[in-house]
């Protein structure tokens, strides 16, 4: 397993509120990881940080073999460079069709002229497919993303990601207002999805978390408070003060 | 694997069938090619509606599509407009000057019809000299270049400029009103080397077609006008089909999903601006030789808005809404203006509909806003049920 992202010594003050302070982190390809946190801990900055819609005031963020810096990158060459992101609410394009929207994640060549004359492959058609089918919404292609539930919306969405074969993942909150059912099946993807790729996926929920069994990283006042496995974070004192105590 | 893409937007097909349709019918009631019912200012005011339908499609591709709320798009229209004219202006005061010079003793020289030519055009401004951008008037094809040229490289610029700074929403709006007011203005000035407030005039004569009369050759630039429309919406449809017209879409609902999937979103704004911005060149370029003329007022912030207005009523978001807000009210409202709606005498008021039709106008805007978010062309999902 190989360093895919290295972020080390990142700071972003919001007027003068530093959200994340002096934070470093990595992660391996392939590999799971978990980031918890108290609300405002600053989880959903430091995934803005890594895909580029935040700039840091100070720190780097290097990626893959090369070790290039993604701080240099507009978002959307950080998302072809192969970083997919899944938002906290979900985000998928309600006016298309499971279909369309599945397509518009492939990973193709992105340029408006690509595009323009884009057609349609039987590869693709298939890679649909079978994406449709991990995310189970294979009965449901050719419906409005808008008439799905909610859960089927974060799917989706999750299968987006899948279809633009990235190769780290970020996944905020993926089992938010899911039921138990929904939550078991989004815990599955999601691990077989850290088979071939890095994935790191925020998460509240500690029963979500132990079923992913993976490392966790506790953040704290935009800083790491302690890293290792569930049983270990959870029985730090820090962790126990500022989190899981209360 | 794939259908063709015709087959796959049969309301393409529809639109095309009604278009030849209404042209075959004007054609068979015109007074040049048929039996003279209508008659050639009537086929003018069709021809030029058909143009405004052209760039309602334009306007509904960058906003009903993109998301991109432009209020400048008349700017390029007036652009192509004045692209044209240049030409029209030139080559007709060429045949005059030619024509009277020749009555002189001594054959006139190069220089002499130049001279004569630009005090012709320029008298009016106090001027006699061509300016630099008059450079290509002499030639057609350069001046068609420049239809396509002038408005395509200002939205080129303008664009890349606005969108590369992620200027969005109302701000883009607000934006995009100042440029066509900025050319407005500056097209208002005697020295702006288009004749000012004078605009270009005559632009109904064509050059060397004197011969065949008015009534042909509106009937020839109807014509023209109905191929451009049919052309530019099998464009439009073509362009917002299929992946591109997923991308589009995207960006108009959320474009930093969109972003996030790697798609680098500020050049397909600017592609979408750029190519609607051309297309309403052409339009333009179509226009004005069937108004007879063009000045600055055409492209005050005002004529944008109304294009928006069009398109919300029309039903923005499917192309043949477009064209039916820009048919039905532009119609409506040389109607209204025209003095065709007849007074309504309330006693102590009466409603004269040149002064109340605007008053309608933004009446009926609001409400269709409010209440049928879909506009007239939402009408057809009635007609037309989709399976599920
Ligand atoms: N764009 C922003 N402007 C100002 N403050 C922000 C901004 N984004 C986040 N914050 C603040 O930074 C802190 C961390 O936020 P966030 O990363 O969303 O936390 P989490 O996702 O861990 O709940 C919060 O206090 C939040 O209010
Ligand atoms: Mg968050």
């Amino acid at each position: 397993m190989s360093t895919l992202l290295e972020v080390s010594g990142v700071t972003v003050s919001f007027d003068g509120f530093r959200a994340i302070n002096n934070l470093s982190f990595q992660i391996g390809e392939p590999e799971l990881r978990a980031v918890i946190g108290p609300n405002g801990a600053g989880k959903t900055t430091f995934m803005d940080i890594i895909t580029g819609k935040t700039k840091p005031d100070e720190g780097r963020v290097i990626w893959g073999e090369k070790s290039v810096s993604l701080l240099d990158m507009s978002e959307s060459a950080i998302a072809r460079a192969g970083v997919g992101r899944k938002f906290q609410k979900p985000t998928v394009f309600e006016d298309q069709t499971v279909r369309e929207n599945l397509a518009m994640a492939l990973k193709n060549p992105r340029g408006p002229f690509d595009v323009l004359w884009y057609k349609k492959t039987a590869q693709g058609a298939e890679k649909i497919e079978e994406i449709a089918e991990e995310i189970g919404l294979t009965d449901e292609l050719k419906r409005r993303a808008g008439d799905l539930s909610h859960g089927q919306k974060q799917w989706l969405e999750i299968g987006m990601l899948l279809a633009q074969d990235p190769r780290l993942l970020l996944i905020d909150e993926p089992a938010a207002g899911m039921t138990p059912a929904e939550r078991e099946h989004t815990t599955d993807l999601i691990k077989r999805a850290a088979e071939t790729c890095a994935v790191v996926v925020i998460e509240h929920d500690m029963e979500f978390v132990r079923r992913l069994g993976c490392k966790v990283t506790v953040l704290h006042e935009g800083a790491v408070l302690a890293e290792g496995s569930l049983d270990h974070v959870t029985q730090n004192q820090d962790v126990i003060d500022v989190y899981l105590g209360r | 694997m794939e259908r063709s893409f015709i087959m796959r937007n049969p309301s393409v097909l529809w639109f095309l069938l009604a278009l030849a349709l209404f042209t075959l019918g004007v054609t068979i009631l015109s007074e040049a090619f048929g039996v003279g019912t209508l008659s050639t200012s009537f086929i003018k005011t069709l021809g030029k509606t058909l143009c405004l339908c052209l760039i309602a499609v334009a306007m509904d591709v960058v906003w009903g599509y993109c998301g991109i709320l432009s209020l400048g798009h008349f700017a390029f229209f007036g652009l192509g407009g004045y692209a044209i004219g240049m030409w029209l202006m030139y080559a007709r005061t060429e045949e005059i000057v030619v024509n009277s010079l020749n009555e002189a003793a001594i054959p006139p020289t190069q220089q002499e019809i130049i001279d004569g030519i630009g005090t012709q055009i320029f008298g009016v401004v106090g001027s006699s000299e061509f300016p630099m951008i008059w450079a290509f008037s002499h030639s057609l094809g350069l001046q068609l270049l420049m239809v396509i040229l002038v408005p395509g490289l200002l939205a080129l610029v303008f664009g890349w400029l606005a969108f590369r700074s992620r200027v969005t929403g109302v701000y883009l709006s607000i934006l995009t009103q100042a440029m066509t007011l900025a050319l407005a203005l500056y097209l208002f000035q005697n020295d702006s080397g288009l004749r000012g407030n004078n605009g270009l005039s005559g632009l109904q004569n064509i050059p060397g077609l004197d011969h065949l009369g008015q009534a042909t050759i509106s009937m020839w630039f109807f014509w023209a006008s109905a191929i451009a429309l049919g052309a530019g919406y099998v464009l439009f449809a073509w362009v917002t089909s299929g992946k591109m017209g997923s991308v589009i879409r995207g960006i108009r609902d959320d474009e930093s999903r969109v972003r996030f999937l790697g798609y680098h979103v500020e050049s397909y704004k600017l592609f979408v601006f750029t190519l609607t911005a051309v297309v309403a060149g052409i339009a333009g370029a179509l226009y004005y030789p069937q108004a007879g003329i063009i000045n600055p007022a055409e492209i005050a912030p005002i004529a944008s808005i109304y294009l928006a207005v069009w398109v919300a009523i029309g039903g923005r978001g499917r192309l043949y809404g477009a064209v039916i807000g820009a048919a039905f009210v532009s119609l409506l409202s040389s109607w209204f203006t025209g003095g065709g709606a007849p007074s309504i005498p309330l006693g102590f008021y009466t409603i004269q509909w040149t002064d109340w039709w605007l008053v309608l106008l933004g009446v009926s805007f609001v409400a269709v806003t409010l209440f049928f978010p879909k506009g007239i062309g939402g009408l057809f999902d009635y007609l037309v049920r989709k399976d599920p």
